[in-house]
């Protein structure tokens, strides 16, 4: 078993940002994101505007753009969907170097990578200045159900050792020259899979009883988490607030 | 006057559901005070025997008492506070975000208030060691700090037994002395379950060996460790090099009580 362990996205830093309470940034994230959603495709300005927000947000951070960037991966599915729409979409066609596309199916894909972009900006913005603990924590106060929360915080704790067990029966595998090259190999796959749900099956039972023997009864308390001031809310409340004007503003104008 | 022993089981016998039985008529009885090693070979019924201690099995015959209370359905949070278990994997152990959080966690269910839990915290931090460490998290230390943090949960809720379950597996020499250290600082009466024959040795007086299901002996260590025909009967050996007429018995050490070496 390895001591080091990891914090997920975290970023260890100090700056304005991840000072804030979790729960008040994830109210911020959740009321952004919903603003940037319902935005109308048609007007780029506000998706040029919120894309500047968060660059100011980042900047005060001091999150490297180069790891928020790699999160994007998470998007590509999005992507390649967006990709086909030009192709698979109807209505009026307009000539892209010698292509036929859809008008309607090129405005649709853009703005799908814009929301899409700046969604997951956003999320990373709010998992690399937040701890997991200090989220579930946050989630907690935000009165998310009790089994939800604990759910949540056990699978937090026991990642990195379900992880670890994983890499060694990795190695375990490979120290006996396995490696996964095709369809033949799945079965083996499939095994370790199931053995690892097994031992964590058993874990799970194990901590149990622990838990019992402490006299658990039921009821998990977390004090991870603390209260927002009122300036913590004014902070927290200055991206979504910004957030929700543009999009406003986008409806009157785009009506 | 007949002072109440801290542990005293009898007639323990108990079948699992799918009928193997494991425990055959076990009695055992511990007093304040008394550090033992239980010790016998895999499969022994070793820890079948400890989670019989805080009611998590229920014994199919016989009874075990702690201090006095029966371990009963009408009791078991009391024996649960009473009984402190530290079992073999810390991880299974120390399931919360934190330190703090995991060792105020047997304080939180006993109904303490916030600052009752807190000085608990502090108290068994200071206990094992871990004072500085409250705010980590438990994937965060060594495999020896978890050990001593999982040592500290069951400290912090003032338990009245300590049993602790093959508590050097997987320690590296320098985290074996350090806990050997701690729990020679506890005067609490410490059952160990072990096949660490040399740190029965150390800290253990008396031994206790189960085997197939019942007490096959029941003596000083001294006496255990240096019968070369019983140790065999029961698959216990002697490491490599490790005589026992050379260390010094914990017998010799329990009278005085030794300063803590950090």
């Amino acid at each position: 078993m390895t001591a080091s362990g990891s914090d997920g996205l975290y970023r260890p830093g100090d700056s304005r940002i991840h000072r804030l309470p979790a729960h008040a940034k994830v109210l911020a994230v959740l009321v952004f994101v919903i603003a940037v959603v319902s935005t109308p495709g048609q007007v780029v300005a506000a998706f040029v505007a919120y894309a500047g927000l968060l660059a100011t947000v980042t900047a005060a951070s001091g999150v490297a753009v180069r790891f928020l960037a790699r999160g994007l991966v998470v998007e590509t599915p999005f992507v390649v969907f967006a990709a086909l729409l030009p192709f698979i979409a109807r209505g009026q066609q307009v000539d892209v170097l010698g292509l036929s596309l859809s008008h309607d199916g090129l405005v649709d894909a853009g703005t799908l990578l814009a929301k899409a972009t700046l969604g997951v900006w956003t999320s990373m913005l709010l998992a690399s200045t937040t701890r997991p603990q200090e989220l579930v924590a946050g989630l907690q106060r935000l009165r998310l159900p009790g089994l939800l929360v604990e759910t949540l915080s056990f699978m937090v704790r026991y990642l990195d050792v379900v992880t670890d067990d994983l890499r060694r029966m990795r190695i375990a595998r490979e120290s006996r020259a396995f490696s996964a090259r095709g369809p033949r190999h799945w079965k083996v796959l499939a095994t370790s899979a199931g053995a690892l749900f097994v031992r964590s099956y058993e874990r799970g039972e194990r901590v149990h009883l622990a838990m019992l023997s402490r006299g658990y009864a039921g009821r998990l308390v977390l004090s991870a988490d603390r209260a927002a001031t009122r300036r913590d809310w004014f902070t927290a409340a200055l991206l979504p607030a910004c957030g929700v004007a543009i999009a406003v503003a986008a409806r009157v104008g785009a009506s | 006057m007949v002072t109440t022993p801290a542990l005293e089981v009898r007639d323990l016998a108990y079948a699992y559901p799918d009928g193997r039985q494991v425990l055959y008529g076990v009695s055992l009885t511990m007093h304040a005070g008394e550090r033992v090693a239980l010790l016998g070979p895999n499969g022994a019924g070793k820890t079948t025997l400890v989670l019989h201690l805080n009611g998590i099995l229920t014994a199919g015959h016989g009874s075990v008492t702690v201090a006095g209370l029966p371990v009963e359905r009408q009791h078991l949070q009391e024996i649960r506070r009473r009984v402190g278990i530290v079992f073999q994997d810390p991880d299974d152990q120390l399931f919360m975000p934190t330190v703090a959080e995991d060792v105020g966690f047997g304080p939180t269910n006993l109904g303490l208030d916030r600052e009752a839990v807190a000085e608990r915290v502090s108290e068994a931090l200071a206990a094992v060691g871990m004072s500085d460490h409250a705010d980590r998290a438990p994937h965060h230390l060594s495999f020896g700090q978890r050990r001593r943090v999982a040592v500290a949960t069951v400290l912090a809720m003032r338990p009245e037994l300590l049993v602790l379950d093959e508590p050097t597996s997987n320690l590296d020499p320098a985290s074996r002395r350090e806990l050997a250290d701690i729990l020679e600082t506890l005067s609490l009466p410490t059952l160990i379950v072990t096949h660490d024959l040399p740190y029965a040795w150390q800290l253990c007086p008396r031994s206790v060996l189960l085997d197939e299901g019942v007490i096959a002996a029941d003596r000083p260590t001294a006496e255990m460790l240096t019968d070369e025909e019983l140790l065999r009967a029961h698959r216990l050996e002697l490491p490599y090099g490790f005589d026992p007429t050379v260390a010094p018995p914990a017998s010799l050490q329990w009278a005085s009580v030794r300063p803590r070496r950090t």
